[in-house]
């Protein structure tokens, strides 16, 4: 089985973000970055497919120079090969899924495993575009109906089942009430909750290999794709700061203020 | 809390660093982040080592990572070294146990060992599987190994050991012990090397009581009471002292460099504590002799960082002087072990108590200052060099 999974390069949730005074960004010197954290389990979930099925994961990113740092990450994990497509702008998530349908046409998996959105702009529509263009099945949001402190977790089976003919998968996803379990005809496209799997550390032996694994550098325009964007960002603003907060000397206070005060009781 | 991005670019040296090195520190940080900061002060308390630990490391190829082939990951010294330091701003108890894993015992086996030897082990070693320590310090022979009593007497295809060890890291825990003994004639040169399963009749190991150092780590007095081994047991690629003498060099390289993890450990967060801490109603960071300290604190953990990537870089490139790693451990050591004290003081009387960091790493140090060639042993290896007067007597 021939899985494509991406690996987006955002900034790190733990550094302090900043936006420009003149809200046209945030500040970019001294972050540090790190792959989008659904995509490092959509690299895991491929693995772990991979690992049981056979077969070969390929990672893609698009971006900057710089996301070949996240390519070799997944190719640390165990990825086998890395498709980069150079693009340093601005994009949006139909900008991506565009240039993502045309990796897929070119590469031709059977499963393409994507984050369910990516950490920094939040959008999550990437996975959905890509499955309706190509007119594949999707199974978005997927999750594990098991706790990831289980048997099944430890021993690193994956989540998504594949059907015993291979055509089809089982994806568990979260809705409102509870968790639906749906059959996707493959070729399909799955995005990753968060409860999906726990992502493997990159080992030193596999930091070492990722070296001379190939990565691949194609390009907007040599894959025929328009990238300019349909939605575009105005202006950005920090949250406003919260008020400092007062402490209470005890349990009774906490009730009186949260009585009368902040009327929640 | 992390320092401000110029100040930590200042000692994490990432221009100077490849991307396969940066990843490997940051692999090992993470596990370090989530797996050992939580624990660590516990484990220290209670005076037990961190076993979960050991099969972690070996599942990220961290053991014996810089070494080639037999399950090991191959890394250059430098990157290696990163991991050590990761480590080490963990506890130094716990980059005690890797160090002597990787280039005590792992290393030995690697260089001098027969083939078949380094097929029995190093795989295991590598995995955290098996466990190894190094013998060769007795109660009265420290600075001066030559004049070990350990002795391997020449049996019928093999030997028979008798004497004591002192001071083994691992040694309470170990599977394996490389025990450094003389063999029948009694001279230095005589030293051998021999490869003891340590569930061999007649070989124990007493865990050493009161210590107020290294305590999330095992340290042992070993016992050899007519312990037999085989002749395929011994290292068959070294004669004499020279063969636990390099073993130490390799050693002490890797914790001149990584020993600066316990020191930013202790700056991060006396910085962090020094901002949030209020008197006279300031921060304690605004006040001119605390930030005195964690200038000079700064100044130290860059300057010894500096050093310690040198001498990784020469020793990649075959030209690390024995010279050069004295001088190295010596310095970086005695830095961090001031920065710890200086971190500790900012602390203040919370200081003292092992709820905050400095005074862990405080206390490990002055085991690291000691272990390893003392700082003393050191300054006059430094002395030797510059006047070509030997000062050992």
């Amino acid at each position: 089985m021939k899985i494509l999974v991406t690996a987006k390069r955002v900034e790190d949730p733990e550094s302090k973000i900043k936006v420009k005074a003149d809200g046209s960004g945030i500040v970019q010197e001294g972050l540090k970055y790190k792959m989008n954290p659904f995509d490092e389990i959509a690299v895991e979930e491929g693995l772990r497919l991979t690992a049981k099925h056979g077969g070969e994961v390929v990672v893609v990113s698009i971006g900057p120079k710089d996301v070949q740092e996240q390519l070799r990450h997944a190719l640390a994990m165990g990825a086998a090969r890395a498709v980069w497509v150079n693009h340093p702008g601005p994009l949006d998530p139909m900008g991506a899924a565009g240039l993502l349908q045309k990796v897929v046409e070119k590469e031709k998996p059977d499963l393409c495993i994507l984050g369910k959105q990516s950490i920094d702009d939040d959008q999550g529509q990437t996975g959905q575009y890509l499955a309706e263009w190509l007119g594949w099945s999707q199974g978005t949001f997927a999750s594990k109906l098991d706790s990831l402190e289980s048997e099944a977790e430890k021993a690193k089976a994956p989540a998504i089942e594949l059907s015993a003919d291979g055509k089809t998968l089982q994806v568990v996803r979260e809705v409102d009430s509870g968790l639906a379990t749906l059959a996707c005809s493959l070729p399909a496209v799955v995005t990753t909750d968060l409860r999906l799997n726990q992502p493997r550390y990159a080992s030193l032996p596999g930091i070492m290999k990722a070296k001379n694994k190939p990565i691949e550098e194609l390009t907007p325009a040599g894959l025929g794709v328009d990238v300019g964007l349909q939605v575009e960002v105005l202006r950005m603003s920090p949250p406003p700061p919260r008020k400092a907060g007062v402490k209470v000397g005890d349990v009774q206070e906490l009730f009186q203020k949260l009585k009368n005060e902040a009327k929640v009781l | 809390m992390d320092s401000p991005p110029e100040v930590a670019a200042l000692y994490r040296l990432d221009d100077s660093l490849s991307e396969p090195e940066r990843a490997v520190r940051e692999v090992v940080a993470r596990l370090v982040q989530s797996e050992v900061l939580p624990v660590i002060g516990q484990h220290f308390r209670a005076g037990t080592f961190p076993a979960q630990v050991v099969a972690r490391l070996g599942e990220l190829g961290v053991l014996g990572a810089n070494l080639g082939g037999y399950g090991c990951a191959g890394l250059s010294n430098v990157a290696y070294g990163l991991a050590m330091q990761e480590l080490e701003r963990g506890d130094s108890g716990l980059r005690s146990f890797a160090s002597v894993q990787t280039s005590l015992v792992m290393w030995p086996i690697h260089r001098y060992g027969s083939e078949e030897q380094k097929q029995r082990w190093l795989p295991r070693l590598a995995r955290g599987e098996a466990i190894g320590c190094f013998g060769l310090t007795e109660t009265e022979a420290g600075s001066d190994p030559a004049s070990l009593r350990t002795r391997a007497a020449r049996t019928k295809g093999g030997y028979v050991l008798n004497g004591s060890k002192a001071w083994i890291t691992n040694g309470a825990l170990a599977h394996l012990a490389l025990v450094w003994a003389k063999t029948d004639d009694g001279g230095p040169e005589s030293v051998r090397g021999f490869l003891v399963d340590t569930t061999t009749r007649g070989f124990s190991a007493r865990e050493i009581p009161g210590k107020f150092s290294l305590r999330a780590s095992s340290t042992a007095e070993l016992s050899l009471v007519d312990v037999r081994v085989e002749e395929s047991d011994v290292l068959p690629g070294v004669h004499g002292l020279k063969g636990p003498l390099s073993c130490l060099n390799q050693a002490r390289a890797g914790i001149a460099f990584s020993v600066t993890g316990a020191a930013i450990a202790c700056f991060e967060g006396a910085r962090a504590h020094a901002l949030e801490r209020q008197q006279f109603g300031r921060p304690i960071a605004a006040f001119q002799l605390t930030q005195a300290k964690l200038a000079d604190m700064l100044e130290r953990i860059v300057v010894a960082q500096t050093l310690g990537l040198h001498l990784l870089r020469q020793k990649d490139a075959g030209r690390a002087s024995p010279t050069l790693v004295s001088l190295a451990k010596r310095a970086n050591v005695r830095a961090a072990l001031t920065t710890a004290r200086e971190a500790r003081s900012i602390y203040g009387a919370s200081g003292i108590t092992d709820d905050t960091p400095p005074i862990r790493h405080l206390l490990n140090l002055e085991s690291v200052y000691t272990y390893e060639g003392t700082h003393e042993v050191h300054t006059l290896v430094l002395g030797k060099a510059i006047t070509g007067i030997d000062a050992f007597g």
